[in-house]
């Protein structure tokens, strides 16, 4: 039987909760100041951030950031952003006219515009890669190159250099803007409209290519919607055109289809407008979202968990992109150390990574960019409407050859003067107009084809043009100053520094490094180097 | 900081990963079968096999395609009821020796539309729910190795992805030999992998130095090798055929073939070049007496839909037909062309086979997998389709 408690023993359990709950009180209290008090990221931390976020990250930026705090160094970059280039653009970019050219016979003035659209297809890819090597902001172009590659559109087929420009504008607005607000435009963007073949997309004569893409690739993800749905989409959009006059959006009301609809179940007459706010509205969208950017900047892991977690915020957020970054690069998966050096550099982190991290002088872009496009990243002219898959498939034996060929030239200025690369923008014209001649010879009597995945035989008859991997014939003028970048690594006893700047973990093959080019070069050949 | 700070900053948790097993060859013995080749041409983008084989006397077929038409005074007759697309002229004297078949009807049940979708169930043999993460060839080279003396189990011409090769096989992927060869020297494949992206890494450098010092092009072809895309990779996938210890399969793609506007010029362009590249696989085959060891089959996605759309073009559909070359090929029209008037409620065609018949039969009939094997290695048991 039990005997009901007595007064000492009552007094004595309380006394027990009380003492439980002070050293509870404690404990939280302690935990909100050690948040209020976090410690500065210290050299690996900082490292790891600006590894994930710029190019590349010279010393001197990294010891500045390694004294803030998480918190501090992610809000400082996010403030740090901007919505504009700074790289002048090329004159014929800012206008748009069409030239007619009423004194040529139709082969001359076709041959004059295909010549035309190849070199400003080039000097569209060299003032990109300028961009991206001179940028205070960075991050703002690995963003705009995520959207590029999200919302992916190729000049191959849009065959317009001022539309692939104008769409590079826009993505760069919104890099860091609003996504709902990006979505919109994309949808009317006159690139993509020709692109997915929105602008054939007419009353009673549908085309299906972006209404598909646009739930497949730019929102929902496969497998949230049905067939019914994209026929559906296809009417909604249908008289979303182009003035090519003038190069804009232009809405034909004759063309579009204004009966009912019915969409993920909701009737109404839709328009392309109010399918956008459907899927917006769907949440399906920021989670698709949200797994694209986890793949760039957190791991190759998706988290399902973190992903819900997140999209939230980025609904919540009204789809401000800042704001998902920020929850993003402080979750504790960004920072746990099994997460770095994980992810594969892209060709073009590869390439303006290293030409910024050794601040080589660069007098013409151009050949930089044709070799991105040889390593498997053609600057507006991605593989297919999915873009490029990233990761690990950036690499195979083939592509790791060539970034190996392309970083052991890189180094090998003291040796041999002035190092030949890509070409000079003559020869490349040259031999991009035998691989534009090829892809008409496939789409000659079909000016409207060609279909989303067109890029694909650009990319083949270009890597056949030219074999794979950095060519001999030709030359491209940079220039490398060792001294002066040496003198950024004065302490030559703590050979650590060296690796641990310019790598995201330790080496795997350079193991005894030495302070001189040969010491550079090898860091730029380990395995190590391709992983950010 | 030493290394040694470094790597214990990384976390106990991240131990030395040990290398995959197909690099560590794990597999139940060699197969010399493996001997005989396999040739993958992939249409990418999705070829419209209604245009490519004809059903030109179904009066069906003007219905559906009243502009985006082969005429029928263009078709190449095969039969009282189809024909080729008259840019496939050059194919005819195979067909007519019996060295090329016909596919019809393939497709799989729940079709997905979806390029992506699609493609990857094809180069997985999946169900069209069932996401698998290797390729169809990398399993059976993981159940069944070729010889370790191969130059690679398989090999992707042109640079791009590695299709059914993906994850687990020995691929390579070599855009030209020259330049693979020239930068093959740079491949060291020592060091310790940390972490799943550094073994890919190392596990290719290991991949690129064994194939570089097996590979010895052969320089004095006979045969012409046509001046365009697929014609450059039939020349380096030959390289690679005639100069190297073995391969079991190579990979070359062609594209576009997603004509959703003006399909005819393009499609006719397209299949030229393929009409141009498969005589050259046999010529080249022929000059190194391997034409009978050699099986050239082409695949994509899906077929386009039945009714052409309003822009000259054709959308996203579901069955098609696929065609066989080689020596040993039993040449003729194989399996039943899907019906014109019964579609699915969203106009699509319904198939008559399932695509993974026709790797039942290249695993059982071509390289003489045992039936168990092919039937683990394609999820299921699906028969052959007799063209080999």
């Amino acid at each position: 039987m039990q005997s009901p408690p007595s007064p000492q023993a009552s007094l004595l359990r309380y006394a027990l909760w009380v003492v439980a709950a002070a050293i509870a009180w404690a404990l939280i209290v302690s935990q909100v100041n050690a948040q209020a008090v976090s410690p500065a990221m210290g050299f690996d931390e900082a490292r790891h951030l600006l590894g994930r976020t710029s190019f590349a990250a010279q010393p001197s930026e990294i010891a500045d950031f390694a004294k803030l705090t998480r918190a501090q160094a992610v809000d400082r970059l996010l403030a740090e952003t901007r919505r504009t280039v700074a790289y002048p653009a090329p004159l014929w970019a800012t206008s748009y006219e069409r030239i007619y050219r009423p004194e040529m016979s139709q082969e001359e003035r076709q041959k004059a515009q295909r010549r035309e659209q190849v070199e400003r297809a080039l000097e569209l890819r060299a003032w990109w890669t300028a961009e991206m090597l001179s940028t205070p902001s960075p991050l703002t172009e690995k963003m705009t190159l995520f959207w590029h590659n999200h919302f992916a559109t190729s000049q191959v087929k849009v065959r317009v250099a001022q539309l692939m420009y104008r769409q590079n504008v826009l993505l760069r607005q919104y890099a860091l803007g609003n996504f709902g607000a990006l979505l919109r435009e994309i949808s009317k963007d006159p690139a993509m409209l020709i692109y997915l073949d929105g602008a054939q997309n007419r009353k009673g004569m549908p085309n299906e290519n972006f209404a598909r893409e646009v739930m497949e690739l730019f929102t929902l993800g496969e497998g949230n919607y049905g067939e019914q749905d994209i026929k559906e989409v296809a009417r909604a959009f249908s008289g979303w055109s182009i003035d090519l006059d003038v190069g804009e959006f232009r809405f034909r009301r004759p063309q579009h289809d204004d009966g009912e609809k019915t969409i993920f179940g909701q009737r109404g007459r839709f328009n392309g407008d109010d399918v956008v706010t459907l899927l917006l509205k769907h949440e399906k969208t920021a989670e698709f979202i949200v797994g694209k950017l986890w793949l760039e900047f957190v791991s190759p892991q998706p988290n399902s968990a973190e992903t819900r977690r997140l999209a939230k915020v980025f609904r919540e957020g009204g789809y401000e992109i800042k704001p998902l970054l920020r929850a993003m690069l402080l979750s504790d998966e960004f920072w746990m150390p099994t997460h770095r050096a994980v992810l594969v550099k892209s060709p073009v982190e590869l390439v303006i990574g290293s030409l910024r991290q050794f601040r080589f002088e660069v007098e013409d872009p151009a050949p930089f960019s044709v070799v991105m496009r040889q390593l498997g990243q053609d600057l507006f002219g991605p593989p297919n409407v999915k873009g490029w898959p990233g990761g690990e498939t950036w690499l195979n034996t083939s592509t790791l050859l060539a970034r190996k060929s392309f970083l052991n030239r890189l180094f090998r200025v003291d040796e041999m003067g002035s190092p030949e690369l890509a070409g000079t923008t003559t020869a490349l014209i040259d031999r991009d107009l035998m691989g534009e001649r090829r892809q008409r010879a496939q789409t000659r009597l079909a000016l409207n084809g060609g279909g989303s995945m067109a890029g694909e035989s650009m990319m083949a008859a270009g890597a056949n043009a030219t074999p794979f991997g950095v060519n001999n014939q030709m030359k491209g003028q940079y220039h490398f100053d060792a001294n002066k970048w040496f003198a950024q690594y004065p302490n030559e006893s703590d050979s650590s520094l060296l690796w641990k700047t310019l790598l995201a973990g330790p080496p795997v093959q350079a193991t005894e490094l030495k302070y001189d080019l040969a010491g550079v070069r090898a860091i730029a050949l380990d395995p190590m180097y391709q992983l950010k | 900081m030493k290394r040694r700070d470094f790597l214990s900053a990384l976390g106990a948790s991240v131990g030395v990963l040990t290398l995959p097993n197909a690099f560590a060859q794990t597999a139940p013995g060699t197969n010399a079968a493996y001997k005989k080749l396999l040739i993958l041409i992939e249409l990418k983008g999705a070829n419209d096999g209604l245009n490519t084989l004809v059903p030109y006397a179904d009066p069906a077929y003007a219905s559906l395609r009243p502009s985006v038409q082969i005429k029928r005074d263009q078709v190449l007759q095969l039969s009282d009821r189809f024909g080729l697309h008259p840019s496939l002229a050059p194919l005819m004297p195979m067909w007519q020796s019996g060295e090329m078949a016909a596919l019809m009807g393939l497709g799989y049940p729940q079709p997905n539309l979806s390029h992506f979708r699609s493609i990857e169930i094809w180069d997985t043999a999946s169900k069209s729910n069932e996401y698998l993460n290797e390729g169809w060839l990398a399993r059976a080279f993981a159940q069944v190795a070729p010889p370790k003396s191969f130059l690679a189990d398989g090999v992707a011409v042109g640079g791009g992805n590695l299709g059914p090769l993906t994850n687990g096989s020995r691929a390579l992927s070599i855009a030209s030999t020259e330049a693979f060869l020239r930068n093959a020297r740079l491949a060291d494949p020592h060091g310790r992998a940390y972490n799943k992206a550094l073994q890919h890494i190392l596990r290719l450098e290991g991949d690129a130095r064994f194939a570089g010092n097996q590979l010895k092009p052969k320089t004095d072809w006979k045969t012409d090798f046509p001046n365009h895309s697929l014609g450059q990779q039939v020349k380096t996938a030959m390289q690679v055929v005639s100069a190297s210890s073995g391969v079991a399969a190579v990979h070359i793609g062609l594209g576009s073939f997603d004509t959703h506007g003006g399909q005819l010029g393009t499609h006719q362009a397209l299949l030229t070049q393929l009409a141009e590249s498969i005589t050259t696989i046999k010529r080249a085959s022929e000059e190194l007496g391997r034409w009978n060891d050699t099986l050239a089959l082409t695949y994509c996605e899906f077929g386009r839909r039945a009714k052409e759309n309003a822009s000259g073009g054709t959308d996203h559909g579901t069955a098609n037909v696929q065609f066989a070359f080689g020596g040993a090929v039993k040449g003729g029209l194989k399996g039943e062309y899907q019906s014109l008037t019964a579609l699915t409620g969203d106009g699509n065609f319904i198939h008559t086979a399932d695509f993974r018949s026709v790797y039942a039969t290249v695993l059982n009939d071509w390289w003489g997998l045992p039936k168990d094997t092919t039937q683990s290695i394609l999820g299921g048991t699906y028969p052959s389709l007799g063209f080999v």
